[in-house]
């Protein structure tokens, strides 16, 4: 009788399942004790992630591979579930106040959120498409209800019908995808797919070559690429801020995982073939996302376009496949963490109930009303634009390092560019907040718990800047996978 | 293999003309039933394909229990009015549309006629007893385990997810 698994593979899942035993605690609390479960729910969503954080730090430095394959743990998962947990703890306390004013139902919201982030989990440390797939689905069709999650307001409900339909056309691009690399390879493991392009008769297969591209446009679309975003800015702007907040962090993250594991760790073999594809998508990225960024009038829109844009500048690194490009990666993303959700805290704490207040007017002279407000945002804007001394800046200069290394210098020239160009609307919002001033100071509020996760925001943005060399000695072991 | 590709033939035009007619049926009804013939058309595929299990699983749940649920949902909103009044904001979007489809199709020709797709080996025969429910158990519970139960959360999230979007009571 063969034992279906090693008992040892499921310490790779250790954090996966606090998570879920925290979920389905929320889920229990919130059917037996409605009153209880408003108040503690958030709370115990928070201790949730802080010990999948402490179990994913603790499975550091221990290459393993479970389920013949199906997942495995290496120092680039940890550390990309480290940035998608920390946006997870952060959208977690920023929901706090939040949910209580918008009158969302605590339970279900809070046991969603960490639900999709088991999904996440999961497509980072996914070695086979069908993982890759099934982790997609599972964190995505989470992300779908939460984005519909304030049923009251028909922005939302639009935004969520939108992302479905949108979301589950490009997961079944992907499962094309998928059959078709499975056709030409036999195989939907990525270690043995990588085994597999060594033989020339496979390199040059169209098959593969056209599931390579399927498979590029699905996860594309998670991480909201041009020309795959048409659905971002929609979203972002209808879907409950704070889970705007948690989905620019965590579905952009895993899928940037998986594009990895897929394009460099398997089909590395094959980057002549696709880095046309990519330099391609790199470049429309960076340049429509920054360029229609300027033209924004609402905050959230702005913060959309420039998650599309910053998803050109990790797809430069990806382009690169370089050992500089891989540790950047994973910078990148902790930063971008911190940074975004910084933003987006700011955005919760200014916005009304219903969602209202979130032109960019509703920001002019801020800073004369709530200085250290204002400053926070100031700095998550600096930082976004790749300005130092924050972490935005040392992970441009990574990515554009790794670019040299690979010797893209036409990519460069158009992520430099395109860099100079963001700063205007980044900047923009920090003229309006400190130059301008109010016939009537905005009515703002800011609850204990957002004023924490901003200020864990800032010192992590402005830590990752003075200390890279933590992170860089991290990343450092993960450029030896390549 | 003649006999093979005759199969292949009728069950791909009864696929194809079917899952046209889905889109195009303007009763909901009839593309409902539509639906019904394209799965099982597709339940035969895997029949040809020796995947037994399959096929009936597909028969089964699609054909069987979720279009009898599609059928329900259909007759109880009774949609036929306002599909009628749908309006399509974006008109030139259809011709667009069929052009790249059509553009689409003639690259596929272009490029299987060129014979590229003939460099696939062929697959090794299949076992006796492949697809058969023995063989798709034990791969499901041994090798895709993970799978499985991964499958489990999403079920979890779906039925949470419906129940939050559906309940009538709000907060």
């Amino acid at each position: 009788m063969r034992i279906p698994v090693d008992p040892s593979d499921w310490l790779i899942l250790i954090p996966e399942f606090i998570l879920l035993g925290t979920a389905i605690a929320i889920l229990m609390i919130d059917a037996f004790a409605k009153a209880a479960s408003d108040r503690s729910s958030p709370w115990i969503s928070l201790a949730g992630t802080a010990g999948a954080i402490v179990a994913a730090v603790f499975l550091w430095g221990n290459p393993l591979s479970g389920f013949g394959g199906m997942i495995v743990n290496d120092d680039f998962g940890v550390l990309v579930s480290t940035a998608i947990l920390t946006g997870t703890a952060l959208a977690v306390l920023i929901s706090v106040d939040y949910v209580r004013r918008e009158e969302l139902p605590a339970g279900e919201y809070y046991a969603l959120i960490l639900l999709s982030t088991i999904g996440m989990l999961l497509m980072v440390s996914s070695a086979n498409l069908i993982m890759i797939f099934l982790s997609l689905e599972v964190l995505s069709i989470a992300l779908y209800v939460l984005t519909g999650f304030a049923r009251m307001r028909p922005r939302s409900q639009e935004a969520g019908m939108k992302y479905f339909l949108l979301g589950s056309f490009s997961a079944a691009i992907l499962v094309y995808g998928v059959a078709l690399i499975y056709g030409a390879t036999g195989t939907v493991d990525l270690q043995s797919i990588a085994d597999e392009l060594i033989s020339p008769g496979v390199l040059g297969n169209p098959v593969l070559l056209a599931g390579a591209g399927l498979v590029l446009v699905g996860l594309g679309f998670k991480v909201a690429a041009v020309p795959f975003q048409m659905w971002t800015p929609d979203v972002y702007e209808g879907a409950p801020s704070t889970v705007a907040a948690f989905m620019s962090i965590g579905s952009k993250a895993a899928a940037f995982a998986a594009l990895v594991r897929v394009l460099i760790f398997a089909m590395g073999g094959l980057r002549p073939e696709w880095l046309a594809a990519v330099w391609v998508i790199a470049a429309l990225t960076m340049t429509v996302g920054n360029l229609v960024a300027i033209a924004q009038d609402n905050i959230k829109r702005m913060l959309a376009y420039s998650s599309i844009a910053h998803a050109g500048y990790i797809l430069v690194a990806v382009a690169a496949a370089n050992r500089l490009g891989l540790q950047s990666i994973p910078f990148y993303l902790i930063a971008y963490a911190f940074m975004n959700l910084g933003a987006w805290a700011v955005v919760t704490a200014v916005t009304r109930k219903g969602e209202e207040a979130v032109g960019l007017s509703d920001y002019s002279g801020l800073f004369w009303s709530h200085p250290v407000l204002a400053g926070s945002m100031g700095l998550f804007m600096f930082a976004l634009a790749g300005i130092p001394p924050t972490a935005g800046f040392t992970a441009k200069i990574y990515v554009f390092m790794a670019a040299v290394a690979a010797d893209m210098i036409g990519l460069l020239i158009i992520a430099i560019v395109t860099t100079i160009i963001s700063a205007y609307f980044y900047l923009r919002v920090t003229v309006i907040m400190f130059m301008e001033r109010p016939a009537e100071p905005p009515v703002v509020t800011v609850p204990t718990p957002l004023a924490v996760a901003i200020a864990v925001a800032a010192a992590g943005t402005i830590w990752l800047f003075l200390f890279p060399g933590v992170t860089q000695s991290f990343t450092d072991t993960v450029a030896r996978l390549l | 293999m003649i006999a093979e590709l005759v199969i292949f033939i009728i069950l791909g035009t009864v696929a194809v003309a079917t899952g046209v007619a889905v889109i195009l049926s303007k009763n909901p009804v009839h593309a409902v039933l539509f639906l019904v013939i394209n799965f099982f058309s597709v339940a035969m595929f895997y029949l040809v394909l020796s995947a037994q299990f399959v096929a009936f699983l597909q028969i089964l749940v699609y054909a069987g229990a979720i279009m009898v649920l599609f059928l329900f949902v259909v007759m109880l909103l009774n949609l036929t009015g306002a599909i009628e009044s749908v309006q399509d904001k974006l008109p030139a979007q259809k011709w667009v549309g069929l052009a790249l489809g059509i553009a689409l199709l003639l690259e596929a020709g272009v490029v299987t006629a060129a014979g590229v797709f003939r460099q696939v080996p062929a697959a090794p025969p299949p076992s006796p007893n492949f697809g058969t429910s023995a063989p798709v158990g034990v791969k499901l519970f041994f090798d895709y385990l993970l799978p499985f139960e991964v499958t489990s959360v999403l079920l979890l999230i779906a039925i949470v997810g419906s129940i939050v979007l559906a309940r009538r009571r709000t907060y």
